[in-house]
């Protein structure tokens, strides 16, 4: 079956192309992209209307809360948010209930995937029995499986003992780590940035050298293993300065940000508002121009929506007790659009950060509009606009972080292998 | 801050509708809150000490945390306004049922109560639940996590007043355990919006916030230093279990560096406050020389504790119920 889209722009690598042209679509393939395109023949059309099209955007950092409680989200839910956003893979991360730290469950993700999702799932499998930080999990079993790397989702590993066993053994199978950097014993009870705000507020504070410390002792036994390292989501300027100069010295390490830490700080969580609770937490606002730096000069690769749906309930009480996490998977890319409106970022950092960047990561194919790639792409309206509203999201988690705000830039229909996943 | 907070405590024309932290008040309410506490002062120097502004009213005491003179002093407050009250220990009973705190707090609202006296280990519970009561309860914060303790260091306004007359160049020494006092962060505030000429901040930087400065105060490291010419101490008390996370060595080093002896009094002004919002350690904090000698008036602030707790009440109550009206729109205008 042929599907051809006139009168779009192909939009990679940043640049709009002057004249609108056609793609056109065979059997899940991009067959022809440009000239050839146009007036090809073909079983269906779709009028594009001046919009841009777009290769599929990968999010490495995504919980789809499935399997564990269904209140909080599932496959069906939240990848259809994945695909109203643009994104057409995302690696889930190995936190569900039960932890992702056995083939049985990979499996069980990758079913459901096949049955209910809207995009490409990539399971993370777990670095450590039931993310316990103290038995190694079976990793080459889990990749065996499909997992595309190994996490710790954020927890911490008993000691440093385990952890470089863990490189060690994850070098072994040449397995990739994407490992959330946090000193335990300093975050402690913490559960905001050890800052202006934490004093004012009196609230429990997470230090920044709760993350540089431990991005520092990574890269030491990262080093030592030589294991493919992969850090983030990063807080904080110093911990890019550290890995910019792991980088420098020639080590194997790549990191990712949070959009909400690209446009949120510290200050969001004023008046106690629990929708800003977040591990990392949100921090200063240089470290925030640090890390839109970071992205433009390429030490930062991804950008992650570190997205984390949760039920009303759990964003219902004071501050510390709430359950940290937004629900970003849906505006990743208007809110980068607006940091590119605002002339934060470049558009090319910013696309690049969100497929190329991560393709790189998974030793994928980085999404492409050329001829012979799969058709996993989205039309979006960039001159438009939406309304973040918890009415209007289409993720079980309605903590968005930037609700009531009007976010440029529309997805109106995602197609994955040239099936439409998702139509405005 | 001081916006959102501002928004939440007051009535769109400027009235006290929940008491929750000092953060967004300015000094003319606070100046308010103490003539109205002077003025309750006297109702507990009769023979009969009832006024009835609050009658008819109910007042719930939620105590999420355990206290007896906070509360005792409120429930007391409470029925010297004729209100009806009810005191709730809660502790942890509630949720170790399951029952959410927004579910334990419908189902007290639904028991017509007006206003919740409210203590609670975590930071910021007050606000979360004048938030989701507003505005058919008023709030008053009996104490929250580390964040703020209003009516004590409105208290602690009351007692500096009565004995200073006015606040504009008093220099003021908060010393001890600031980063796990709500009680200074609502002080340093108060006495900043009163408009003191100097707080000062003495302790050693494990007892500090990370960011000490943003607080509106100096810090120094040494109680000499810290204590030279102030008009008022503040001494906060040091909970035992500070020794066990590593923040200090040990309560004999701590007397000897920022126990508060009557020699180191005598590097503040000769006739310098000393104050302690209680319970005191006596040997641990303050020598008992200088808690019971003649520049301490941690007694008379016991008593304003009363009279601060009726005024605040009763304020929150009329902006409360004025607010109640306007919302359901009695139209109560040109009456």
């Amino acid at each position: 079956m042929t599907w051809r889209i006139d009168h779009i722009f192909p939009v990679e690598g940043g640049k709009v192309p002057q004249e609108p042209t056609s793609v056109l679509v065979d059997d899940g393939v991009i067959s022809a992209i440009g000239g050839s395109a146009e007036g090809a023949e073909a079983d269906q059309v779709t009028d594009g209307q001046q919009q841009w099209l777009m290769p599929g955007l990968i999010d490495l950092n995504c919980h789809l809360r499935e399997p564990g409680p269904d209140r909080k989200g599932s496959i069906a839910t939240e990848t259809l948010a994945a695909a109203r956003g643009g994104v057409t893979r995302v690696c889930t991360v190995p936190d569900t209930s039960p932890v992702n730290d056995s083939g049985a469950v990979t499996h069980l993700i990758q079913d459901l995937a096949r049955r209910n999702g809207r995009v490409r799932v990539h399971p993370v499998g777990a670095m450590t029995r039931g993310l316990a930080g103290e038995h190694l999990s079976d990793m080459a079993s889990l990749a065996g499986a499909g997992c595309v790397a190994m996490g710790n989702a954020g927890y911490a590993t008993q000691n440093a003992r385990v952890m470089r066993r863990c490189m060690a053994y994850a070098r072994t199978f040449d397995l990739k780590l994407f490992i959330q950097p946090e000193n335990p014993a300093l975050a402690a009870d913490g559960c905001a940035h050890d800052g202006v705000m934490a004093a004012r507020l009196g609230l429990p504070g997470i230090p920044e050298v709760a993350e540089t410390t431990a991005v520092n002792e990574l890269l030491m036994l990262g080093a030592e293993t030589e294991v493919r390292l992969h850090l983030g989501p990063l807080s904080c300027a110093r911990s890019l300065d550290l890995v910019r100069a792991a980088r420098e010295s020639g080590q194997a390490v790549t990191c990712e940000v949070g959009i909400t830490h690209l446009v949120a700080t510290e200050g969001s969580i004023d008046g106690y508002e629990g929708i800003f609770h977040c591990r990392p937490p949100l921090r200063t606002e240089v470290d925030r121009q640090a890390l839109l730096e970071g992205v433009e000069s390429g030490v930062i690769d991804a950008i992650v929506s570190q997205h984390r749906p949760t039920d009303r309930a759990a964003k219902q009480a004071p501050f510390a007790d709430t359950e940290p996490g937004l629900s970003t998977v849906e505006s990743l890319l208007s809110l980068g659009l607006r940091l590119v409106s605002e002339g934060a970022l470049s558009r090319e950092r910013l696309l690049a950060a969100l497929t190329s960047g991560p393709a790189r990561i998974l030793d994928q194919a980085p999404p492409s509009l050329e001829a012979g790639s799969p058709a996993d792409f989205f039309l979006l309206t960039p001159g438009q606009s939406w309304n973040v509203e918890p009415e209007s999201l289409l993720s079980s988690g309605a903590h968005a972080p930037t609700l009531g705000a009007e976010l440029p830039g529309v997805v109106t229909l995602t197609a994955l292998g040239g099936r439409v996943v998702y139509q405005a | 801050m001081g916006e959102s907070n501002a928004s939440l405590q007051l009535t769109p024309d400027g009235n006290l509708r929940h008491f929750l932290s000092i953060d967004g008040l300015d000094r003319a309410m606070l100046t308010r809150i103490l003539d109205t506490a002077d003025s309750f002062i006297e109702v507990g120097e009769r023979s009969i000490k009832k006024v009835p502004l609050l009658r008819g009213r109910t007042v719930v005491n939620l105590f999420f945390e355990p206290s007896t003179r906070t509360r005792s002093t409120f429930e007391l407050a409470a029925k010297r306004l004729s209100a009806d009250v009810l005191n709730l220990d809660i502790g942890t009973s509630a949720t170790s049922k399951g029952e959410t705190l927004s579910d334990t707090l419908l189902n007290l609202r639904a028991m017509a109560s007006d206003m919740f006296v409210i203590r609670h280990a975590q930071s910021g519970a007050p606000h979360f639940i004048a938030r989701s009561v507003t505005p058919d309860v008023a709030i008053i914060n009996a104490g929250d996590g580390r964040h703020a303790h209003p009516t004590q260091a409105m208290l602690d306004m009351l007692t500096i007043r009565q004995h200073k007359q006015t606040f504009a160049g008093l220099r003021v020494a908060i010393v001890g355990d600031i980063q796990h006092s709500r009680v200074a962060r609502s002080q340093i505030r108060a006495l900043n919006t009163l408009g003191v000429d100097e707080v000062r901040l003495v302790a050693p930087y494990t007892l500090l916030p990370n960011r000490p400065e943003v607080l509106g105060a100096r810090v120094f490291s040494r109680m000499e230093d810290g204590l030279k010419g102030v008009d008022v101490v503040i001494m906060l008390r040091l909970q035992r279990e500070r020794m066990e996370g590593a923040l200090l060595p040990s309560e004999s080093e701590f007397y000897r560096m920022y126990g508060l002896t009557e020699e180191k009094l005598r590097h503040a002004a000769p006739d310098a406050l000393v104050m302690h919002p209680g319970p005191i350690n006596r040997g641990v904090e303050i020598e008992s020389s200088v808690a019971d000698g003649p520049q301490s008036v941690i007694l008379g602030q016991v008593t304003n504790g009363i009279a601060i707790r009726m005024a605040v009440m009763s304020m929150a109550m009329s902006g409360q119920l004025g607010d109640r009206q306007s919302e359901q729109g009695e139209g109560v205008q040109a009456s």
